[in-house]
């Protein structure tokens, strides 16, 4: 808890010398103190609930795959029935129909997978520890209290408080850390009367912590309203209860990141929830699928085509899905899994990762896609091509014990 | 020493409430503390054992739903599952409400910081639905009984509690040549988690003068704790490692397993100079300000020394020592603090919150918290909550309290109170004239007591 206070703290102090009196300062102008310490964009999208790799990615071309999955992906049997294998990519993968707003950057080579990869995470298949693991990226539970996108940060000089963002509300462990780092939701958004916004400023001006946390609430708030064209009014409106606001929030996390990344930022971070697929898989995986392919066209939108091309998508999750259908159109907790790669900088229109094959003997304990690659080495490799951290700090500090291996050559 | 009612409320206390005196001195304080807990007594939440009950429901209802898929009797079995959980689950909530109301009118004030102290020193939580609820219990039944004796006593009753072997995965820990482990071939083994936290985090601190080799034996030594949902906490001999284990380098067991030696191995840890000091430092923080007086707790751990742990002589020394009469506010409240301090201060009506529904006190209160960073019940590691002020007055966190002390207020107290009255009531002495000048020309009432609300005099202790 000392490490996020300490940023916390390093970041509070830089938001004071911004010299915020709200009587006097019209607050909304970002301003670069430091130079970012690289160039290229990062986003990191957590996908909690265990996504189905396979259905997402679609094996269908290994002769296995129909058999073990009757009711979730129907292949043509009868004259005039269309092939329900999903949307093809290369002759041996098709993905999910619900992707489909993303085919165009498969095309476009700006969406990229990589199939049957994991955490070392094994056979408990709890979802805490899961997502614990993965965002702390060391070998087993309990190693470290901060996260792997933090301690990248470390690493490097030149870092600040916008450097990198942890958006939304859910808890982003993978950058709970020493080095500096900013929180914010859309959702947070404080609407107060102009009166209301005065007088708060008045009464906290004495009190450097709060003055600076307000001044940046009320920057971020402004900043995230300039988009929202629904009217002067707004601010007048009386203020709910706080929520998290129903409806698109998923896209609303995706802009508020572009506009993050346009400016000062390098790393963004969310998680989108939904993948915890038990039964009725089919509507419960199209939607998720929807929303995050919904998000990275949000993302390619937001941040414009120049910084698109330095940017890299990456989404992971704490575990794949077992292989076999259960009996309630759905599937358990597995092993082996997949992740999404997209953006500009990505070299995209492949499915990456070794392909294990479905026979009964190939699979982890007879149920789970086999895991041959490591999800910390797909994310290595990136960051190794984004920010020019050596392999060996990635393997010693950002990911400890990790083996990067061959390098697959994920970036342009 | 000069003892300042007021700023004993605020300061080791839920706040100023605009119905309830002040207390007197310092020995009221530790009086009542020895007293009959009468909040808990007015406001009762389930202990260990009630919840464990409901837990044993829990799994006998998802079995029968999960065996009877395809029988006629499935829907049945789906429908009892489902409506049992989503009680069981509703429970929390008005528990969390009893817990509120504890803050809101106790004249013990300082019991409900202690507890909420002592449960965050041994952070526990359920790692699945059925197990989630347990933590009211655990608190209940390990920690608040346990806050005013020895703290080895407070330590072997959390270590104890099933909430604690299920979250730091003690309960399935077992040794390499168990009884068990040889009858099954060796599946299952070791787990250092909880070795780990007792000496990091609820003993010696990280600092402290230990090093992997004591981690690992004492795992071995605690080898055996575990519980089940029929009989609560057990020492399983099967599952412990044979032979003795040297931890700090003093030997502890024999050949034959048993509970005595890990007793044993708490209470040294319990009573060694640097779990003096670790305590003596975190009570120091928590209770005045982020970087405290060296001397305050110099003082603390003097005093948990020579006593042997003795906490109520520890906040005996609290309390006598001139620092913690500092008049300056310094610490800032936790969401939690911050909520039930409001509440206390508006003068909520327990039968007003005893009218709402979970849904509600959900929507008022624990949604609420999680956007302040508190997440309720759900800290993020064994570590338990920041501690640090800067850790919760962040843009989002601070964000989230002006939103929720502007929209609360009407809906917890009719009529509204004068706004200017409210501030020098919940403030005392500490309504400085800005606070003043604010809730005078705000434009509303509601605005008006949110932001006294959010004054910073309103949010630091």
């Amino acid at each position: 808890m000392a490490d996020s206070a300490l940023s916390r703290r390093t970041f509070l102090t830089r938001s004071g010398l911004l010299g915020c009196s709200l009587a006097a300062s019209p607050l909304i102008t970002p301003v670069s103190l430091a130079a970012a310490p690289w160039d290229q964009r990062l986003v990191v999208i957590i996908l909690r609930g265990g996504m189905d790799g396979l259905d997402a990615i679609r094996p269908y071309g290994d002769v296995n795959f129909a058999g073990l999955r009757p009711g979730l992906v129907r292949r043509a049997g009868q004259p005039g029935q269309e092939a329900e294998v999903g949307l093809d990519l290369d002759g041996f993968f098709a993905m999910h129909p619900d992707l489909a707003g993303v085919m165009p950057l498969w095309q476009q080579g700006e969406l990229a997978f990589v199939q049957a990869v994991s955490t070392p995470y094994r056979d408990r298949r709890s979802h805490f520890d899961g997502q614990d693991l993965l965002e702390a990226g060391t070998m087993g539970l309990g190693e470290r209290r901060d996260g792997w996108l933090n301690r990248l940060l470390q690493l490097h000089s030149g870092v600040a408080a916008r450097t990198a963002f942890a958006i939304g509300h859910g808890d982003l462990q993978l950058l709970h850390g020493a080095a500096p780092v900013s929180d914010w939701s859309p959702d947070a958004d404080l609407a107060l009367s102009p009166q209301a916004e005065r007088l708060a400023g008045v009464m906290m001006q004495d009190d450097p912590l709060f003055s600076a946390a307000l001044s940046e609430a009320l920057a971020l708030s402004r900043l995230d309203a300039e988009q929202v064209t629904t009217g002067a009014g707004s601010a007048a409106q009386p203020q709910g209860m706080p929520g998290v606001t129903p409806g698109k929030a998923h896209l609303k996390l995706a802009e508020f990141a572009a506009k993050q990344l346009r400016g000062d930022t390098r790393i963004a971070s969310f998680s989108l929830n939904g993948w915890d697929t038990h039964s009725q898989q089919k509507r419960g995986l199209g939607a998720a699928l929807k929303r995050l392919s919904g998000c990275i066209l949000a993302l390619k939108q937001g941040v414009g085509p120049l910084i698109w091309d330095k940017t890299a998508i990456v989404a992971m999750t704490e575990f794949g899905r077992t292989v076999r259908e259960n009996g309630t159109g759905g599937t358990d907790h597995g092993t082996g899994g997949a992740m999404v790669l997209a953006g500009g900088a990505i070299r995209g229109g492949r499915v990456y990762g070794r392909w294990p094959g479905l026979e009964e003997a190939a699979l982890y304990n007879r149920r789970d896609l086999m895991p041959t690659g490591d999800v910390r080495a797909v994310s290595a490799w990136i960051m190794r091509g984004l920010t020019g951290t050596g392999q060996t700090d990635l393997e010693q500090q950002v990911f400890p014990g990790l083996q990067m291996g061959q390098d697959p050559g994920f970036l342009r | 020493m000069v003892f300042d009612p007021q700023l004993a409320e605020i300061r080791f206390g839920s706040g100023l409430s605009p119905t309830l005196a002040p207390v007197t001195s310092a020995d009221v304080m530790l009086a009542r503390l020895q007293g009959p807990d009468r909040a808990a007594d007015h406001f009762p939440i389930a202990k260990t054992d009630e919840i464990l009950a409901l837990v044993r429901v829990f799994a006998k209802l998802r079995k029968l739903n999960r065996s009877k898929r395809t029988t006629p009797e499935a829907k049945l079995a789906e429908k009892a599952f489902k409506r049992f959980r989503r009680e069981y689950l509703q429970q929390r909530d008005l528990w969390f409400r009893q817990l509120l109301l504890r803050h809101v009118t106790t004249q013990d004030g300082f019991r409900e910081r202690l507890t909420l102290f002592w449960a965050d020193h041994f952070t526990a939580k359920g790692k699945n639905r059925a197990m989630r609820p347990l933590a009211y219990g655990y608190v209940e039944s390990a920690i608040r009984p346990n806050i005013t004796g020895r703290f080895e006593d407070l330590l072997i009753a959390a270590l104890t509690n099933p909430l604690m072997l299920h979250y730091l995965d003690q309960f399935r820990s077992r040794g390499e040549n168990s009884a068990l482990s040889r009858r099954q071939g060796g599946r299952g083994g070791l787990n250092e988690n909880l070795a780990r936290e007792v000496l990091e985090l609820h003993t010696l601190g990280v600092d402290g003068p230990y090093g992997q080799k004591d981690v690992r034996q004492l795992a071995e030594l605690f080898t055996g704790l575990s519980y089940g949902v029929e009989k609560g906490f057990v020492f399983d001999q099967r599952m412990a490692e044979p032979g003795a284990e040297t931890v700090l380098g003093r030997v502890y067991g024999g050949a034959e397993p048993a509970l005595a030696p890990v007793l044993q191995v708490l209470r040294d840890l319990a009573r060694h100079p640097a779990t003096a000091a670790h305590i003596a430092q975190k009570l120091a923080v928590h209770f005045t300000q982020d970087q405290p007086d060296p001397d305050l707790v110099a003082d603390l751990t003097t005093a948990y020394h020579d006593s042997g742990g003795d906490l109520l002589e520890v906040y005996t020394a609290l309390l006598s020592h001139a620092t913690s009469w500092q008049p300056e506010l310094r610490n800032v409240k936790p969401p939690f603090d911050f909520l039930a301090s409001a509440c206390r201060g508006l003068g909520v009506a327990p039968a007003l919150l005893a009218g709402w529904t979970p849904k509600q006190i959900r929507r008022g209160f624990i949604a609420p918290l999680k956007l302040m960073g508190q997440d309720w019940q759900s800290p993020v590691g064994p570590d338990g909550w920041a501690e640090a002020d800067a850790a919760w007055i962040t843009p989002q966190g601070l964000s989230a309290r002006l939103r929720w002390a502007m929209a609360a207020p009407q809906r917890l107290v009719e009529p509204l109170p004068d706004p200017l009255g409210f501030a020098q009531q919940c403030l005392g002495a500490r309504a400085n004239p800005g606070v003043q000048f604010v809730a005078s020309a705000a434009e509303t009432r509601g605005e008006a007591l949110g932001l006294v609300l959010c004054s910073p005099a309103f949010q630091r202790r």
